[in-house]
Parts: structure tokens; sequence; C-alpha cells
């Protein structure tokens, strides 16, 4: 371990942990926040894979602590599974991943990677993360709000958002946080990747991972914005009694409704996929980005086509702006508009195509350590496949006729996040862990923690899929069970759930060897222990407030590993040539 | 450089020409774009969809915004002058620009108080129509937008001004910063004119 430390200047308990403003720090804070905000959405899903599994049947041991208004009896409420169903999508999304892969990855490891100091604007970055939380307070509370959270799916399609309780009200408010706090983020990850690269850092110098988050931060910036203007619509529509969303004529429970109406529900289709498409991208270019810096460094070899890949990524970035309303094909916008997001959707499977198969390729011919980082690695590359190919005839109207809707779409969406995304990410933690901490997790328990995982999540969505070409809907209280055509298919409802609270044990040595590794885990011996090429690893361990004892400077690219003739199989990036 | 300090906050960078806040402003104002670009569009669908849309002028009080318009554009140019006054190294006149700015904003909401506060007389609401959910929605963010921009002036006319003593480049490069935002919520304003009042 280094022992250099210049950070003179002691700082109070609040400035360093709670209101601090080093990119590091906040890194951690948005780290622990959103894997609590994971974990917590992933038990609200567990609670109503019961009820799709047993539906009508009472909740055991817990159900009680419900209160009669979601749970009479310990019987699950349709209203309250469609809290449970729309407060999972949202805080998955919102509060876990993008938190996770952004927040904490990006702000932690982008300015190491890039030689910098700090993030460009240390106090926005503290204000970003504080939004964040005050989004997720907003979030939570709304539970307890009169009539519960926000229940019109994580999409909150109008009409029926208009209508539904104070909790989409809390929602909207919660939202506009979120994009309050992703704007303010997006800024500083540009503006750090521009300005503060270290000397000799050219952009064709940058590590794959800082590609990525770029162009995330490129999406969040422009994407985000109309979702924020639907939210302000929405918010005037149900405060201030505007028909933005509402058509003449609406009837609800008999009664007409007294508006001025002339509004068009698509209208909030449009500006909300305007934002949640380039969403999905958000949701899984951070996480190739660590996939790839992982797989570089586990197969002791560059990256295969690592320019190609870049393009990729810029064109991916692009074209995410102009695929929105594949989402959409069923409302009836015409035939022409139809045509026009097919052809844009399948132009864009081919960059994240070629990102894939370089990485497949730089496996090639490779001395592969299979450590537990480089298994969730791994294991990314066919999960995400999986879910980008079941994409494809989503994409198609004449296939999505059928498919629109279904658990289908649920099962083909979550390859991407779950086993897709969510491993990326833990690589990401076992990976970077020993920077942060000077401590490795333990491998045992990391394999303990994969292969289980790895099974389950597959028992989890593949049936999903065999019921949605059978032709279950989504966001059915009962899993399907009123319906004739589901019949056959109703008994995989009873393995999902299994499998889905099977993954929640098979999160328990994860959790443990976090904690327990912190304080008692395997002590690294030099700063670089993975013997990697990139600058984070150039600094002490942990790196100090400022981040390098010495100024860096960068002669070559992000992942010379095995050069032919260098004295050890890698190279940093900061070994000036001789 | 120190390794603590982060470089480029007041200096430009050799290769990319700018300094940080300067970049930072701008992908601000390009997402504001997207919020009223988005804003725009939802006008034009509503517009486009419905059976009968009255002309802006037949409702609205066009030789006030025209007022309106004029007191912001004034604005601009005071801001513009406020910035040169630094790179002259002329604090006093400075201030009086800024003052002038900040002023002409409060201005400028009080006379769109007046506006709304006649519309709410002659039982014009948001819930009325979806002509008048537009204008109240779209003026009203842009008033938050120039509330927001008052503040920031007003900040740097008080307690931010200080920094002139110390920091006189870095001061300079706020106003640039806070000025690009200022003509922004102006050009908005531009584009609402016409848009509401007069089509
Ligand atoms: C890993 C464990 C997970 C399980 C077992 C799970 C399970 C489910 C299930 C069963 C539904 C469908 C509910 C219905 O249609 O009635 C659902 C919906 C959804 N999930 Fe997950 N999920 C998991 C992880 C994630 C992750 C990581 C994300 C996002 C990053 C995510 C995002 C969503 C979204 C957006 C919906 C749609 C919600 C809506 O209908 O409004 N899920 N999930
Ligand atoms: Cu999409």
């Amino acid at each position: 371990m280094s022992d250099t430390n210049h950070s003179s200047h002691k700082q109070s308990f609040w400035r360093t942990y709670i209101f601090s403003t080093d990119h590091k720090m906040i890194g951690l804070q948005y780290g622990f926040t959103s894997l609590i905000f994971l974990f917590f959405g992933f038990c609200l899903v567990m609670l109503m894979r019961w009820q799709l599994a047993f539906p009508g049947q009472p909740v055991p041991f817990i159900g009680k602590f419900f209160g009669e208004a979601n749970m009479p009896g310990g019987v699950m409420l349709p209203e309250f599974y469609n809290q449970l169903g729309a407060m999972h999508g949202t805080i998955m999304v919102f509060l876990g991943v993008v938190p996770l892969a952004v927040g904490a990855f990006g702000n932690y490891i982008v300015p190491l990677q890039i030689g910098a100091p700090d993030m460009a604007f240390p106090k926005l970055n503290m204000a970003s993360y504080w939004a964040y939380f005050l989004g997720g307070v907003t979030m939570l509370v709304s539970f307890f709000a009169p009539g519960g959270a926000a229940n019109s799916g994580w999409t909150s399609y109008p009409p029926l958002s208009n209508i539904a309780t104070m909790g989409q009200t809390m929602w909207l408010f919660g939202m506009v946080l979120l994009i309050t706090s992703s704007l303010l983020g997006a800024v500083n990850f540009i503006v750090t990747i521009i300005q503060l690269r270290t000397k000799g850092m050219t952009f064709m110098r940058m590590p794959f991972f800082v590609w990525a988050q770029l162009v995330t931060a490129f999406i969040l910036l422009l994407a985000f914005p109309p979702l924020e203007a639907a939210g302000v619509l929405q918010l005037m529509d149900r405060l201030a009694g505007t028909s933005f969303f509402m058509p003449s004529g609406l009837v609800i429970s008999g009664q007409p409704l007294t508006i001025s109406g002339g509004g068009s529900p698509l209208l909030w289709q449009h500006l909300f996929w305007f934002l949640a498409h380039p969403e999905v991208y958000v949701l899984i270019l951070p996480a190739m980005g660590i996939v790839a810096e992982v797989i570089a460094n586990n197969t002791r070899k560059p990256l295969w086509g690592l320019r190609m890949m870049i393009a990729s990524i810029l064109i991916l970035g692009f074209l995410s702006f102009i695929v929105w309303a594949h989402h959409m094909y069923l409302t009836g916008m015409g035939t022409v508009i139809s045509a026009f997001f097919q052809t844009t959707t399948m132009m864009i499977s081919i960059p994240s195509v070629i990102i894939l198969s370089s990485l497949f390729i730089t496996l090639w011919g490779g001395s592969i350590r299979f450590n537990a980082p480089m298994l969730f690695a791994l294991a990314f590359l066919p999960m995400f496949g999986i879910g980008g190919l079941t994409g494809l005839p989503l994409g198609l109207a004449i296939a999505d006729i059928h498919l629109h809707d279904t658990y289908y779409v649920i099962g083909h969406f979550h390859y991407v996040v779950a086993p897709g995304t969510i491993f990326a990410l833990f690589a990401g933690v076992y990976y970077w862990f020993p920077k942060v901490t000077g401590r490795k997790l333990n491998e045992a328990l990391g394999r303990l923690h994969f292969w289980p995982s790895l099974i389950a999540m597959n028992f989890i969505f593949m049936p999903m899929m065999i019921q949605g070409l059978a032709g279950v809907s989504r966001r059915l209280y009962d899993g399907g069970a009123s319906y004739a055509h589901a019949q056959g298919v109703l008994h995989l409802n009873v393995v999902m759930s299994v499998a889905a609270w099977a993954l929640a044990i098979a999160q328990i040595p994860f959790i443990i060897n976090l904690f327990w590794s912190i304080k008692s885990g395997e002590r690294v011996k030099s700063d670089n222990p993975w013997e990697a090429t990139t600058l984070e690893w150039s600094t002490p361990t942990p790196p100090p407030h400022g981040n390098f004892s010495t100024p860096v400077e960068v002669y070559r690219g992000p992942y010379e590993y095995s050069v032919p003739g260098a004295q050890k199989d890698f190279t940093p990036q900061d070994q000036p040539k001789v | 450089m120190m390794p603590d300090t982060i470089p480029y906050t007041t200096h430009e960078r050799p290769d990319t020409g700018l300094y940080n806040a300067k970049i930072g402003i701008w992908l601000f104002l390009a997402s504001e774009v997207m919020l009223f670009g988005a804003l725009f569009s939802s006008y034009v669908l509503l517009r486009v969809g419905s059976t009968n849309w009255p002309l802006g002028h037949t409702i609205l009080n066009v030789p006030i915004a025209t007022f309106n318009t004029m007191v912001l554009i004034s604005s601009s140019v005071t801001m513009v002058m406020a910035w040169a006054s630094l790179k002259l190294n002329n604090f006093k006149k400075y201030r009086l620009y800024l003052g002038l700015t900040v002023l002409c904003g409060l201005i400028f909401l009080v006379v769109k108080g007046f506006e709304y506060n006649a519309k709410f007389e002659h039982h014009l609401f948001p819930s009325t129509s979806t002509f008048m959910a537009v204008y109240f929605t779209l003026t009203g963010l842009h008033g938050l937008h120039v509330i927001g921009g008052i503040i920031v002036n007003a900040y740097f006319l008080g307690p931010g001004s200080k920094m002139w003593f110390k920091e006189p480049e870095r001061l300079t490069n706020r106003i640039e910063v806070s000025g690009l935002y200022w003509h922004f919520v102006d050009l908005v304003w531009i584009f609402l004119f016409p848009v509401l009042y007069l089509l």
C-alpha cells in the first residue's frame, strides 16, 4: 500500500462524509444509496411474485403488516399490486441502476481514468447527489400518501395517471428532482471529460468506460428535458385542471368528466418514450463500459476493434433519439411513421451487435483469468445477447402486434437490465473494490454469489418469454389465472417466483462479502493488484483528496496488454516510452 | 499544477479554447432547448389536433406583451454592457448596468403579473381551454426562468461582486456565463411572443 497522503487539511465529519464535494465520496454515497434502492425495488417485486404464483392467497408471515388498505387479511389488493409494479419499475430504473452505473461508477472512476483531480464542478456534484436523495425520499414517502404510491405503471400513461390518486403527484415531483439531479450530473461529466483530461490523454487514448460515460451523459442531458416537460404538463393537468392529455368526452364510472378537453393522451406517450428509449441506453452503455474494462484486463489482450467500438457507441448515442415510437406501433399512429421507426430500430441494432461482437472476439485466444469480476463480465455477454436478440421482433410492427404488452416484453428487457446490466455492475463492484478499500472481495463468496444468481436469473426471465409468446399480458394482478389462453403456462408462475426468491438468497453471500471484506478482506499488495493499464490504478490506494500524488502524463493507449517485446504483459498508460 | 486544484476554472484550456463554466452553460442551455422544444412541439401537436383554436390576439393583450418584449431585449443589451464594463475594468459601470438588467427583469415580472390578473378577472384560467392552458404553462415556466436569472444577477450585484477585488477575471467569466443564460431566457420569450400572441 502506498503511504502518500497529501490531504493536509483535515475536514469535519460532516464535510467528509455527508456534504462532501470529493467525487470519490459522492460516488460512494451514490453507490450505497442506489444499492439500497435496488434491494428495495427487488423486495417489492418479490411480494408481487407471491401474488402471481399464488393469486388470492394470503402472503405468509409478513402479509399482516401491510394494513387493511393494502392487504386485508394478508391478501394483496389489486390496487396495491399496481403500486408495487409501478414503483418497482420506477425505483429500479431511476433510483437503482442509473445512479449506480452513472452516479457511483461514473463519479468514482471517470476522473481517475482521465487523470483529473476531481470533477469539474464539485459543488454541483454534491447538489446532484442530494437532489437524487430527495427524489428518492419523495418516492418512498408516497407509499404513505392517501391512496398509496403511484399506480399507473412506470410509464404513467394518461388519462389513467391523470385521474390517479395523490401518489401520482408525488411521483411527478420526485421525477422532477431526479431529472434535476441527472441534469447536473450530465453537465458535470461532459465538462470533466472534455476539459480535465491530463497531459497526453487524447480522446483516442481514453478507456472505453470513459467513452461510454460520455455518450451516456449526452443522452441524459438531451433526453430527460422532454420528460420534464411532460411532467410539468401532467402536473398542470392534475393540479390546475388543464386538459393537455385529456381528450374530450371522457366518462369515468358512468360520470362524464367536466373538463375543457381537447388534449391528447398520445402526446404523453411521445414525450415519455422520447426519454425512455434513450434511457435504456443509459442503462446499458455504462454496463458495456465496465465489461470492456474487465474483459481487457482479464484476457490480457487489447480490446479487439477499439476504434470501431468507439464509433459504434457514438452512432448508438445519435440513433437512440430517433427510435422512440417503436413502443407505440399499436397506437394507430400510421404505417408511414411505423415504417420510419422500424427502419431506425433495425439500424440501431447494428452498433450494439458490433460492440458485443468485439467483446466476444477479444476473448479469442486470450489466456483468460476466471476471477469473480470476469465471471460476471463473461455472463453479461450471452445474457445481454439474449436480451438484444429478443428485442428485434419487438422492433417490427408485424411481430409487435402479437407481442406488445405481453410478458415477452418483460422477459426481453429484463434480460438486458437484470442478468445484463446488473451483472456488469457486480463485475464493477468486484473489480474496483480493491482500489476503493485496499482489500479484495473474497473469491469463494464471489463464486457462491455468481453461479446461483446466473441460474436463478434464467429461471425467472426465460419462462416469461414463454408465457408472453402464449399471449399472457403484463401487469395482470392474477398472473393470467382468469384467462383461458393462459392456463397452459400458469404453472411457470410458481417456477419464476421460486427462482426470484432463490435469487434473493443468492445475494446473501454478496452482502456478507461486502461488509466482511471492508474490514477483513485480503489486503492488496500493490496499488495495481489486477495488473491493469488504465490510470485509476496509478493512484495511491485508496486515492487521496486530489487523487494523484504527482502530476500524471499519458504516453500510450488504454489497453497495452501483452505487447510483444514489453517487459511485462501490461504497460500502464503513464509509463513513458523509452 | 497543484494536484488539488481543478484546472481551467478561469483560464481557457489551450486545445479546447474554453474554460469549464462556459462549456457547462452551453450544455445546460442545450438541455433547456430540449425542454422548451418539447413544449413547443406539444403546442404544435395540440393545435394541429384541435378543431377550434383561437387566434392569440383575440384573447391576449398584444400591446402589453410588445412592451414586455422591449423590456427584455433592453435587459439583454444592459447585460452585455455589464460584462463589457468588467472587461474594460470599470466596476462602477458594471454595477450600474447589472442593476438595470435586474430592474428590467423585475419590470417584466410585474407587467406579467398584471396581465395574469386581468385574465383571472375575466375568468380565464388554465382550465378554461387548452389555449389558455398552453398560455399559462409556457409563460409561467418562462417566468420561473426569469426569476432564476434575477436571483443570480442580484447575487452578482450584491455579495457576489466582492469577487472583483480578489479574482476579477473569474467574476468576468461568471458574468459572461450568467449573461448567456439571460440571453437564452430572452430568446425564449422572443419565440413565445409571436407564437402565443400573434399567430
Ligand atoms: C432481478 C430481479 C427482477 C425481477 C424478479 C423483476 C420482476 C419483474 C416483474 C415480474 C415485472 C412485471 C410486473 C407486471 O407486469 O405485472 C417487472 C416489471 C418491470 N421491471 Fe423488473 N424485475 C427485476 C429487476 C429489474 C431491473 C434491474 C429493472 C430495471 C433496471 C427492472 C425494471 C422493470 C420495469 C421498468 C418494469 C415495468 C413496470 C411497469 O409495468 O410499469 N426490473 N419486473
Ligand atoms: Cu425503445
